[in-house]
């Protein structure tokens, strides 16, 4: 099978279950989005399938193979990748760096220690393309610490999407984004290439709504129920427990 | 001026002083010299510490296994200095190598303890193989060829100043270069974020592995020049002292530029010569002052100077 290939999935910290008997499937093209309430183990089933974690029980395939061996960037290599629930980059060093920096490794030339860093033309050319791609270029060469937070969400993304990964795992990608530049956000999803398979970790219901095609939700570790936007907004269990409060029609 | 050569500048300048130096104090070479290894071994430093952000206290280790390796060949294998120069860069490099293979696997303190504890076992073994190292009173009998064929060694320290300047000047060539290739990037995105670069794909343990072997072949080329400039090794070289004043000298300079790591050596090894001889026990308390200093005035070192002199003039005409 082609993707993600989630079975039995089962995480207890301690005492504690986290993730508990989770099946979970995500092939190319896939949008898929996890809901549920804070502390519900969203975070840390991301961690599981991108090797953050280790599983206390459970299988995960990518194509096919078992990778629950692999470390994290082993997971990476294979095409697996994730962006942080809070922004996590270079912060001293520019966008263009950030970017550069991303491509050069993904291409394997990280231990090249006598050719200078910018000297790879096609490199440079790909960063350009993702600068142009994110509209980046006024923000190109300053330090990313220097940058708005939806501007360093953005940066994020576009590193993620420098991976080439065939597997892409949001985890909250509008958290700490004010409002007013959310839509970037959604944006950017929405242009991502087709046949990536996308899970979406979010709080944020718009956003899930707009861009997801089916809704897993989790509570408790336990994947209480799964559906069509639709069928989410409607169901009354879901309703009840999550949506309540949130006030979305 | 482009940035490329604007960069150079404060090498060359460096280079120049050297030169100064040199022909200015004829009868200090032998200290002038010594200001030039210890340049190299806090060059390693600034590879291990400023760019690839391990915190180590046992950078001697791999001095003091550079300064054996040297000594030792020279006695036992070849005189050469080159030769013995290659050899010792190995040692250094071996020793961190497997070292580094452990020590890494830890953080924050533990990382620091293990450095030190793996110097101070050196430091035990060399003392403890008297038979091959001499013991506590070093190894003796090293007697250099001329360098490469050409320069006999004398005992005014002429050679002994070209040939560490010129290693100097290699080793200072070459982390330039590293720098600025991916692998000195990735370094720096290690130091920024290690969660961030393992994101990336990149296995943050063997990048830190490659980075503190390196480290550890040109701390043992400082460690073989001052085996064969002084022809002798003590165990003084794996001591926790040199260790701690490498890395004294690198946070004066400032770390991460890497003529700050030259520049910090010079002035902690002047300021230490001079109060030394003005006021032999008093002497730690001038350097003490000296890096509190810098810490609370000139956070990013002795480099930083110029852009604080600058910020200070701007608040100025400011206000
Ligand atoms: N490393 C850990 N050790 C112990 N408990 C943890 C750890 N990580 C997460 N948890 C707990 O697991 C639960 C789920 O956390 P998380 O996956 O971050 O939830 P979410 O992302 O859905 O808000 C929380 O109760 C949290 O306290
Ligand atoms: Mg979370």
């Amino acid at each position: 099978m082609q993707g993600l290939e989630v079975r039995g999935l089962t995480k207890r910290f301690g005492g504690l279950t986290v993730s508990e008997d989770i099946d979970f499937d995500l092939v190319p093209g896939d949008r898929k989005a996890l809901i549920g309430p804070n502390g519900a183990g969203k975070s840390t089933f991301s961690n599981l399938v991108t090797g953050i974690l280790r599983p206390s029980a459970g299988t995960i395939r990518f194509d096919g193979m078992d990778i629950g061996r692999l470390s994290e960037a082993q997971r990476v290599k294979r095409g697996i990748a994730k962006t942080f629930q809070i922004t996590t980059l270079f912060r001293d060093l520019t966008v263009r760096e950030n970017l550069a920096l991303t491509i050069l490794e993904r291409q394997g030339r990280g231990y090249q220690m006598l050719r200078r860093a910018g000297r790879h033309a096609d490199t440079g050319a790909e960063v350009a393309a993702l600068i142009d791609q994110f509209k980046l270029e006024a923000l190109a060469d300053t330090r990313v610490a220097d940058l708005a937070y939806g501007q360093q969400r953005l940066v994020e993304l576009a590193m993620t999407l420098a991976l080439k990964p065939r597997v892409l795992i949001l985890d909250e990608p509008a958290a700490g984004v004010p409002s007013s530049e959310t839509h970037l956000i959604i944006d950017a999803i929405e242009a991502l290439p087709p046949e990536l398979a996308v899970l979406i970790i979010e709080h944020d219901m718009d956003l899930v709504f707009r861009v997801a095609r089916q809704i897993i939700v989790l509570v408790q570790g336990r994947i209480l129920t799964e559906g069509t936007p639709q069928e989410i907004a409607t169901n009354a269990q879901v309703r009840e427990l999550y949506l309540g409060g949130h006030g979305h029609d | 001026m482009n940035t490329t050569m604007k960069s150079w500048l404060p090498p060359l300048a460096l280079l120049a002083l050297a030169v100064v130096l040199y022909f200015a104090l004829p009868y200090n070479l032998a200290f002038l010299t010594r200001i030039l290894i210890m340049a190299v071994l806090v060059l390693s430093l600034d590879l291990v510490l400023g760019f690839a952000g391990i915190a180590t206290l046992g950078q001697a280790a791999f001095y003091g296994a550079g300064a054996y390796a040297a000594g030792l060949f020279a006695i036992h294998v070849w005189a050469d200095p080159v030769a013995g120069l290659l050899v010792a860069g190995l040692a250094g490099a071996a020793l961190a190598f497997v070292s580094g293979l452990i020590v890494l696997r830890t953080h924050g303190l533990t990382l620091i303890m293990l450095t030190i504890a793996v110097a101070s076992i050196c430091h035990e073994i060399a003392n403890k193989a008297r038979d091959v190292t001499g013991g506590a009173d070093g190894l003796r009998g090293i007697r250099m060829e001329p360098v490469l064929g050409l320069w006999q060694f004398d005992f005014i320290g002429k050679t002994g100043f070209w040939y560490a300047l010129t290693v100097l000047a290699v080793v200072f060539v070459l982390l330039t270069l590293i720098a600025r290739s991916p692998f000195g990037l990735s370094l720096r995105g290690i130091h920024e974020s290690p969660e961030r670069m393992t994101a990336i794909g990149v296995s943050v343990y063997w990048r830190r592995v490659t980075a503190y072997t390196l480290g550890g072949g040109i701390a043992g080329l400082a460690g073989a020049l001052s085996a064969q400039v002084t022809q002798l090794v003590s165990l003084e070289s794996f001591s926790f002292t040199l260790s701690a004043e490498a890395l004294i000298m690198l946070i004066l300079g400032g770390t991460g530029r890497l003529y700050g790591a030259v520049l910090g050596t010079l002035v902690f090894m002047w300021v230490h010569h001079w109060a030394a001889a003005n006021d032999p026990f008093n002497w730690l308390f001038v350097i003490g002052g000296l890096v509190l200093a810098v810490v609370f005035f000139l956070p990013r070192g002795i480099i930083a100077i110029p852009t604080a002199l600058k910020r200070l003039g701007g608040r100025h005409a400011g206000t």
